[in-house]
């Protein structure tokens, strides 16, 4: 297993889903080993983990998290993109001499950062190879075309892969139409969420004003995500502009960081609503768990979302969800509300419309409850057993 | 003598466009989809008419003309008639066309295809009353047999139905009912014994509207004389009731499925025994005698595995939607404005509150695919918005709900 982060040094859902993926795997007799390209304590007994070079994961966050990969256009001083696109060639010479003194029948790699190893070693171990793909990068770069550069590794290893695992619908049929990869090389395995590694929301939130403001009446609705174009925020904050009109008493909690940090400060002061916006930035553990629980609504407004963990975990914290039409996790979901990502008034009604009407709110979280008892990490690792079989029968034959 | 009661029920509401919180307090067109949109009233009715009614009563009149013997009852509620005056007059005229033989009877409704019984007596009888007088005007006919939206009965119902001079009811032939007796006679209401009760023999009756297209089903393709050959399978019914929404025929089972040939085939093959025939929902209460009564203290509707009212009433969000719009009638009354009354009505439609079912795991297909909206939670949200709009123009008149 090839991938680039794991928690608790993720950046975002990708090391989640590898790491519930690979546990539910390993229940499931898969003897897995994962490698990283930094060295870390992990605390994980399911498999083993090496680091591909030694190096801490400090080094591996500042030369840029595992979904930066358009900002090198932008920016002067190559420094970032080069950074991450080099760290993703060591990974590549350090994985293929690992490859050598190690013994194993299939290689599955995540996202585009570890394709080119994956690549390396079906060429020196004769092994299939399976990619995983959790995001493209015209998902990353908010519906551009993005990076030439990425866009070539990821088709390059697309067209050599044995077979592809597609985290959505949306997302194969991104594959099919801007990679131009048959349909049936793609396996869609929607992710899913270990509700067993949810802690409860505590009595005492963290977010001592807007518990304050709740008492007096007001409504808060949050979002979770990295502050960038491709979580399409921008929309929301005109989104947001339109509910304060209608409902005063409306407080939105963007939870994250990230480049588009401090336009989305000048723009919510623009529109006037600066004291309705509350940034705090990204989060971990209780503050977390509190930034889903404080809120009457969670939005997740994304331009291309390949799957969207985060309206499940506001799920289970009793929240529901008004979620872009543009999701992997809409194809799963039905006690949700959904909205196209460019439609900011429907999505200002919708957030109105659940604000206003309790019922409406209990009786979505009431069925999201529901729909979340259904999910585990069960079926998809089965499902990704079956595709390793299928490999190793094939290379057999 | 064994009769085949044959009943359909028409239906059309008015479906709601799109309607969001800023068009609440300013917009009053909720019923006024764009013609583009797909819940555009017209259009739905056009199609409709062209896939169903018009082909439907073609053959349904060839069917009078060439058999004398061959009747049936039809239920068409306030709303659709006057959709198909406005809109279809074609589709209308072939309505008419039919009742003219002196073969095609009418039941009583609402006018309003709601559920006004459950809220409001006084409410409930007026939609009846303009039920009737609709009826009386377009078809000259004066209705003897009584139908609740969604078949929904109760004990409570039958005495109502038999105090409004009726003689008779219609009901859903559910087994917690009937026990171990068969649908396929005649009974009096427990509450009502003046009247009878005709019970919808589920099975025959979905065989041809749910299961006929259906090509996993054991039985399929259903033929006319296989239909026949198991109606003869009960020596000693004295009527089958098979009861069904109209569009069965053409918009539920296409016409591709056979449905068509199926209605055109049916009565001959049924009528080849020369002790067979067919009868009216009245003719069937008036001449066949009940063989025992039925207690049914609570309610049973024709819909879900349930029976029940579940479909419409069975979430926090289809209650509060219904309570909040029936709290709307003491104000809206007292200040007797006709297009809010109008408008009020049109909300009362029980289609409105079966968009919001959440049942999603087991018949929540179907639901789906009836329902305009992408889910129950936009239905809930779309309708309230019509509402508040409703409430603030009821304000705006100086009232206080």
């Amino acid at each position: 297993m090839l991938g680039w982060e794991l928690p608790p040094h993720n950046s975002g859902g990708l090391g989640v889903a590898c790491y519930q993926l690979c546990e539910a795997l390993s229940k499931n007799e898969v003897d897995l080993e994962f490698i990283l390209p930094y060295q870390a304590d992990h605390n994980i007994s399911f498999m083993k983990v090496h680091a591909a070079r030694r190096q801490g994961v400090l080094e591996i966050l500042q030369s840029g998290i595992a979904y930066d990969s358009y900002k090198y256009i932008y920016r002067d001083g190559h420094e970032e993109w080069h950074d991450v696109y080099s760290q993703s060639k060591f990974y590549e010479h350090a994985v293929a001499a690992m490859a050598k003194d190690m013994s194993f029948d299939i290689v599955h790699a995540h996202d585009w950062l570890t394709f080119r190893a994956a690549l390396r070693v079906k060429a020196s171990n004769n092994v299939p190879i399976i990619l995983h793909v959790h995001s493209v990068e015209s998902d990353r770069a908010g519906g551009k075309p993005g990076n030439p550069l990425v866009r070539e590794i990821e088709e390059t290893a697309m067209l050599a892969a044995d077979s592809i695992v597609a985290v959505s619908q949306l997302t194969k049929q991104k594959i099919v139409d801007e990679y131009h990869i048959p349909a049936d090389k793609i396996e869609v395995v929607y992710n899913s969420v270990d509700r067993t590694k949810f802690e409860p929301a505590s009595q005492d939130n963290s977010y001592r004003y807007l518990t304050q403001l709740k008492q007096n009446g007001y409504k808060v609705v949050s979002n979770v995500g990295r502050l960038t174009v491709q979580k399409g925020l921008v929309n929301l904050i005109h989104a947001a502009r339109v509910v304060v009109d209608a409902l005063p008493k409306t407080v939105f909690l963007i939870v994250g960081s990230g480049e588009q940090m401090e336009e989305l400060i000048s723009l919510a002061a623009e529109l006037g609503i600066g004291a309705n916006v509350v940034f705090s930035g990204f989060q971990r553990g209780k503050q977390w768990r509190d930034s889903f629980s404080i809120a009457d609504l969670f939005v997740m407004p994304s331009v291309s979302e390949p799957f969207g963990l985060t309206p499940l975990e506001a799920g289970f914290y009793g929240v529901p969800s008004v979620i872009s039409k543009q999701s992997g996790v809409c194809e799963i979901l039905s006690s949700c509300l959904s909205v196209d990502f460019w439609d900011v008034n429907e999505m200002a009604n919708k957030i109105v419309g659940v604000l206003r009407e309790q019922v409406l709110r209990d009786t979505l979280s009431e069925a999201l409850e529901a729909e979340l008892a259904t999910l585990s990490w069960e079926r998809p690792a089965g499902r990704i057993k079956e595709l390793y079989e299928q490999q190793l029968q094939r290379s057999a034959s | 003598m064994k009769s085949i009661v044959l009943y359909m029920h028409v239906h059309q509401p008015y479906r709601l466009r799109h309607y969001t919180i800023f068009d609440s307090g300013v917009n009053h067109d909720y019923f006024d989809a764009q013609w583009e949109a797909s819940e555009n009233n017209k259009r739905i009715l056009l199609k409709v008419a062209e896939k169903s009614y018009l082909p439907t009563n073609e053959r349904l009149l060839k069917l009078l003309n060439k058999h004398p013997e061959f009747k049936l009852s039809l239920s068409m509620s306030g709303l659709l008639l006057e959709q198909l005056e406005a809109w279809a007059p074609d589709a209308l005229a072939s309505f008419q066309e039919l009742t003219a033989t002196g073969r095609v009877e009418l039941v009583a409704e609402t006018y309003h295809h709601s559920l006004a019984f459950f809220y409001s007596r006084s409410e409930f009888e007026a939609q009846v009353s303009m039920h009737k007088d609709i009826v009386k005007r377009l078809f000259s006919q004066e209705p003897k047999i009584f139908r609740n939206t969604e078949l929904a009965y109760n004990n409570d119902l039958a005495a109502w139905v038999q105090a409004a001079g009726y003689s008779g009811v219609l009901a859903e032939g559910w087994h917690n009912m009937l026990g171990w007796r068969s649908p396929n006679y005649i009974y009096h209401p427990i509450s009502a014994p003046n009247i009878k009760l005709l019970l919808k023999n589920y099975r025959l009756s979905d065989d041809i509207a749910f299961r006929f297209g259906d090509q996993s089903w054991s039985e399929w393709p259903l033929t006319a004389d296989k239909f026949v050959r198991w109606l003869n399978e009960d020596n000693d019914a004295t009527n089958f009731n098979l009861f069904m929404d109209y569009e069965t025929f053409g918009e539920h089972q296409w016409q591709e499925s056979g449905i068509f040939d199926f209605l055109s085939h049916m009565p001959k093959e049924w009528l080849a025994n020369k002790e067979h025939g067919f009868m009216t929902v009245s003719e069937a209460a008036a001449s066949i005698e009940a063989v025992g009564e039925i207690d049914s203290p609570s309610t049973v509707t024709w819909a879900d595995t349930e029976r029940d009212l579940s479909a419409w009433l069975g979430n926090a969000m289809q209650r509060q939607a219904i309570e909040s719009l029936y709290l709307l009638e003491k104000p809206l009354l007292q200040l007797n404005d006709w297009s809010l009354i109008e408008d009020w009505r049109k909300l009362q439609t029980s289609d409105h509150f079966y968009y919001m079912c959440i049942k999603w795991f087991n018949d929540g297909d179907i639901h789906a695919y009836f329902s305009p909206y992408d889910s129950p939670y936009e239905a809930y949200m779309n309708f309230m918005n019509a509402y508040h709009d409703l409430k603030s123009r009821i304000l705006d008149k100086g009232l206080l709900v």
